[in-house]
């Protein structure tokens, strides 16, 4: 490409006052850049407002085109359904007439482990479900791992919330918005979450590492061995996930610690179910009378 | 284009709207985060950089030199990235260029697409640093997503050619 002669401004006053601006701008725009990047990393939350304004109007967007992909992708398995409908109707009636029994046997012990409760007088906190929506966008080209969910504070979403989805837990909201909130996922290398092993209860915490893996680390004591396999569910430490949601099983055998699968895979997620705070906060104090 | 169908006189669109079209180009490529997919790795390139450096490389005056920090801004806010990496990222790219423009008078495609590659693995490896602890462990995603980011820079090259023939000079 040839040179530009339109650099040059020649004579005219009014164009070199006009590129000498624009190139203090453009170091003005850096610097604004870096101060807001020093505000944004000490504190994580000053933006939320701004980026939940944005959200508000992406994620309706977002929304109608997951619908319109997920309809045309449903298509060809609808078709194939259709087919093979007979054949699995077959099974399923088999399988319910295998399966009756246990049902039998897990509704029996339903009923003794909530009666066996109510002697021991266990006051089970609230988990009650907050809304049930979609997660709808995520942020595929940052490394931080959040996604982006279909309800926001009209639907009583609040910051804080835990987001588990039908296989296990999801993350926790961070941002809310009027009809949007930003979930912080699982994998995300700055969460982290309090689980047990499923078996002999141990204690362990399971971080993000970024790559849509979870590191398990053991809390209480060293030495610990983790076998390939091993399942983790959230222990309720902390107060903030509701214990027992499924979180991660254990993908290679390690030492104090293993790298993880989580059970919710967010790139097939159908649903996310908001739930209340395991244990909600203590409420505020009361304000303090002015001094006159 | 052949020579044929050449109209040097064909009417282009007005002056307001062809300064418009470039910011509003570079800002659908940021919005490309809002496809409905809850990816779990970070591999998608980051398109509204892409065309950012394909305006600034291909037609050097439809970007003011200040540009980089208000649509670095809008990529942030859409990004998912801390708010003001992309802005001050994006600023020192844009002097970059200029800096490198002084001294790399005559350039070719090639030229260009070496200093868009650079300038993807600057942005996007700085801003690996600045979003997540040293821990976390992408450094292989960030690698794959330079390369694809840089092998994305022609298609978006070509993109820009295209609506900068149709816009006419601004």
């Amino acid at each position: 490409m040839a040179p530009a002669r339109d650099r040059r401004t020649g004579f005219s006053r009014r164009r070199q006052y006009g590129a000498f601006f624009g190139w203090v701008l453009a170091v003005a725009g850096a610097v604004v850049g870096a101060v807001l990047l020093v505000v944004s990393t000490v504190n994580p939350g000053a933006f939320g407002m701004v980026r939940m304004a944005a959200a508000t109007i992406t994620a309706p967007v977002s929304s109608v085109l997951g619908a319109i992909v997920n309809g045309i992708a449903a298509v060809p398995g609808s078709i194939g359904s259709w087919i093979d409908v007979h054949g699995e109707n077959a099974t399923l009636r088999a399988e319910l007439k295998r399966s009756r029994a246990t049902v039998m046997q897990a509704r029996t012990i339903v009923y003794d482990n909530h009666r066996l409760r109510q002697l021991l007088a266990i006051r089970d906190r609230s988990d009650a479900v907050v809304v049930t929506a979609r997660l709808v966008s995520s942020t595929p080209s940052s490394g931080r791992r959040f996604a982006l969910l279909n309800a926001g504070i009209v639907q009583g979403v609040r910051s804080g919330m835990p987001v588990r989805g039908p296989n296990g837990l999801i993350g926790r909201v961070t941002e809310i918005g009027p009809i949007a909130a930003r979930v912080l996922l699982l994998t995300d290398p700055e969460s982290v979450v309090p689980v047990r092993r499923i078996g002999d209860g141990m204690p362990g915490i399971a971080a993000g590492r970024g790559d849509g893996r979870i590191d398990v680390r053991s809390a209480e004591r060293t030495n610990v061995r983790f076998a390939a396999g091993d399942m983790f569910v959230t222990s309720g430490a902390g107060g903030l996930y509701p214990p027992g949601v499924p979180v991660a099983r254990i993908e290679r055998t390690g030492v104090d610690q293993a790298v993880a699968i989580p059970f919710a895979t967010p790139d097939s997620l159908d649903f996310a179910i908001v739930q209340q705070p395991y244990m909600p906060l203590p409420p505020a104090p009361p304000a303090m009378p002015v001094q006159p | 284009m052949s020579q044929i169908d050449y109209k040097p006189f064909a009417p282009t669109l007005p002056a307001g709207r062809a300064r418009v079209i470039p910011w509003a180009s570079v800002m659908a490529g940021s919005l490309m985060t809002i496809v409905p997919v809850v990816a779990s790795l970070p591999l998608m390139p980051p398109m509204g950089l892409i065309m950012l450096l394909a305006w600034r490389l291909l037609a050097r005056f439809s970007l003011r030199p200040w540009a980089g920090a208000p649509l670095g801004l809008f990529d942030d806010i859409v990004s998912g990235q801390p708010i003001g990496a992309s802005m001050l990222l994006w600023s020192l790219v844009m002097i970059g260029i200029d800096l490198i423009e002084q001294r790399l008078i005559f350039r070719d495609f090639w030229q260009d697409w070496l200093i868009a590659g650079a300038a993807l693995a600057f942005c996007l490896a700085v801003g690996r640093l600045i979003a997540l602890p040293l821990r976390a462990q992408v450094d292989g995603m960030v690698m794959a997503q330079i390369l694809m980011a840089t092998m994305l820079f022609p298609v978006a090259a070509r993109i820009v050619a295209w609506i900068d023939r149709k816009r006419g000079p601004a």
